[in-house]
């Protein structure tokens, strides 16, 4: 395999909570244009994973190239202009503004003009705020959520809070996107538009995707490639038949 | 009815955005331009006063209401734009270029004290302004070749280009030109990408890093922009005052910005004028009130401070969105009337409760 199929590489990573080990020796690669689904029993280490690469935690040991880059020892603040976006798995939405403007802080990477052309309101500013909303606009038309546009988050149902969050990372068109636990919580209808909307990600947007999930018939359905994790490492790897398949993988799961 | 039709993006952007709020704020402006002409010198004076409030009580809104930081010191700002102001304008400084000079000091010292709130938030940042707000209450009183120690110092007349606007009745001009400029500055700023990340902040710090937001320089920006136009307040009050002295600005006056801004509305200018409205006219109302009192209970102290706290305990209770949810529920009972009906508000309260599972 050539360093261009490798887009994100965590190498030997480890992290360490004080005594405990949440991540240990973990080595994983993400390839350009697929979708990677992560999946792994409770406690496994999953979205600590996620949280090192997006720099939440610093890493104990190891490397994590993105595009070639160590970006191990970035500022937090960074790694959303690199092009990495992500969802959260208890939703962190900006819950007293509304949708139109959580989708606006997503754009925040393209920049909102400089302070005293935000203060006057200058015609440029204007038309880049206009340029903004149009790309936000793109999103509300794909994900469907024009009837929710100038609602206040904290009003809204919890499968639209989720599709919300998910529009966010997708408003700073991102390169790779991180989605924690997507499905939990949504019903069977909003699991399909999901997984229909996954697909178009990756297939229209071209965003490589890597999806921490449970729900194994939605990795079924749109993984390319599964990863599965326990007790902060890589247990096993291949297509969702085969990791299921694992013996590694159904004892981890079965507790033994 | 009315919905919202627009065809272009920027329609949708536009601050008044019907014909009846450029109606409503055009009859505002004309009502606050013409007040001087027909009232008393005395209430002029006293609502030049309520302007000089609604600026200091945007400029804590700038901090407590979009960005979520707390401060209990913010009568210290005041005091600095009061102070250097005043010193300024001793050292032949003119009034104009004074003005924006002493903001800046003030915003300086905010830079200052946005840096702590980079680790700590919540009651320890409560206590860290609070601390600050003592020790520059400590300095000026001991700052005497500067500030005239507690002796006081007298503030000049302030003039432009040769004309006194120490008048009352032209000096409430001045004021209420300071609130527009903010206001409007504000409005501006607020709706725009700065505004979106203060609110980013307050509402999630992982989020907001997560869209590359700098979560610490946005918090010491806002202390430094919520400083810089709190110190414009300052220096409009040294006028108002005349006479400056350190018990001017003490924690009363911290806690009262407070006030306005939580009874006003958390995350709106528009609450934090109504705010300070209501709060600056309370002594008014409740010395009126006094003489329809039993005289036991007109002559016991600290009435002011109870009614205060009383006025507080409601709108905590019963309208946590404060005066501006109530100004927006009233406003849509009339556009919709007779059709409104009571629980459209309620749903949203239900979800709130329930909002977080973790
Ligand atoms: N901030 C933290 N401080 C201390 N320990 C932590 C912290 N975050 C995670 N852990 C621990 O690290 C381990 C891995 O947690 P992690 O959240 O990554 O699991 P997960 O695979 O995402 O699980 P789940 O499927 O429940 O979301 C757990 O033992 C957890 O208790
Ligand atoms: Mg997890």
């Amino acid at each position: 395999m050539t360093a261009r199929d490798t887009l994100l590489e965590l190498d030997q990573v480890a992290l360490h909570f004080g005594g405990l080990a949440a991540i240990s020796d973990l080595s994983m690669t993400v390839h350009p244009g697929e979708v990677l689904a992560v999946i792994g029993p409770n406690g496994a280490g999953k979205t600590s994973m996620l949280n090192l690469v997006t720099r939440v935690f610093d890493a104990t040991r190891g490397r994590i190239l993105f595009k070639g880059q160590d970006i191990a020892a970035l500022p937090r603040a960074r790694i959303a202009h690199l092009g990495i976006a992500r969802t959260f798995q208890n939703i962190e939405l900006f819950d007293a503004a509304s949708v139109l403007d959580n989708l606006l802080l997503g754009r925040h990477r393209f920049g909102a003009g400089a302070w005293w052309q935000q203060v006057l309101r200058t015609s440029a500013l204007t038309r880049a705020e206009e340029a903004h909303r149009e790309k936000v606009e793109e999103i509300i038309e794909f994900l469907e959520l024009s009837a929710w546009r100038n609602a206040r988050v904290a009003g809204l149902p919890y499968g639209v809070r989720k599709i919300v969050e998910l529009g966010r990372a997708l408003c700073s068109e991102p390169d790779v996107l991180f989605l924690d636990e997507p499905a939990s919580g949504l019903n069977p209808e909003e699991t399909r538009d999901l997984a229909f909307w996954i697909d178009d990600i990756r297939s229209d947007l071209g965003i490589t995707v890597v999806m921490i999930e449970h729900d194994m018939a939605l990795v079924g359905a749109v993984a390319d490639r599964v990863i599965c994790m326990a007790q902060g490492r890589v247990l096993a790897q291949g297509t969702a038949a085969q990791v299921q398949a694992h013996p590694d993988v159904i004892a981890a799961y079965l507790g033994t | 009815m009315r919905y919202d039709y627009h065809t272009r993006y920027r329609h949708g952007f536009a601050l008044l955005r019907h014909r009846s709020d450029w109606i409503a704020y055009g009859l505002l402006a004309l009502v606050l331009l013409a007040i001087p002409l027909f009232a008393s010198t005395y209430l002029v004076g006293e609502l030049g006063y309520v302007l000089i409030l609604c600026v200091a009580s945007m400029g804590l809104m700038v901090l407590t209401g979009f960005t979520g930081q707390v401060s209990l010191g913010h009568a210290s700002f005041v005091a600095i734009g009061a102070y250097a102001h005043a010193w300024l304008m001793a050292q032949g400084v003119p009034f104009a270029l004074s003005m924006p000079l002493a903001g800046l000091i003030a915003a300086a010292a905010g830079l200052v004290v946005g840096i702590p709130a980079i680790r700590v938030s919540g009651l320890y940042l409560a206590m860290v302004t609070l601390a600050f707000a003592i020790v520059v209450e400590q300095i000026i009183g001991m700052w005497r070749g500067v500030t005239g120690g507690f002796m006081g110092m007298l503030v000049e007349t302030p003039r432009l280009m040769g004309y006194s606007l120490g008048a009352p009745r032209v000096f409430y001009y001045v004021c209420l030109f300071v609130a527009a400029l903010v206001l409007l500055a504000l409005a501006n700023l607020m709706r725009s990408g700065i505004g979106r990340a203060f609110t980013g902040v307050r509402d999630s710090e992982a989020a907001a890093f997560s869209l590359g937001i700098e979560v610490n320089r946005v918090k010491i920006y806002a202390f430094g922009l919520s400083a810089g136009i709190t110190g414009l307040a300052g220096a409009l009050m040294a006028h108002h005052i005349g006479y400056l002295t350190p018990d001017a600005f003490t924690l009363l006056l911290s806690l009262d910005l407070v006030l306005m801004v939580v009874i006003g509305g958390i995350g709106s200018l528009r609450g934090a004028i109504l705010g300070a409205v209501l709060i600056s006219l309370l002594p008014n109302a409740v010395s009126a009130l006094k003489a329809l009192l039993p005289e036991s209970v007109a002559r016991q102290s600290g009435l002011e401070i109870f009614v205060a706290g009383l006025v507080l305990a409601l709108f905590v209770l019963f309208e946590p969105t404060g005066l501006n949810g109530r100004w927006l529920k009233l406003r849509l009972l009339v556009e919709t009337f007779p059709l409104y009906r009571r629980d459209t508000f309620r749903r949203q309260k239900a979800y709130m409760k329930s909002e977080r599972n973790r």
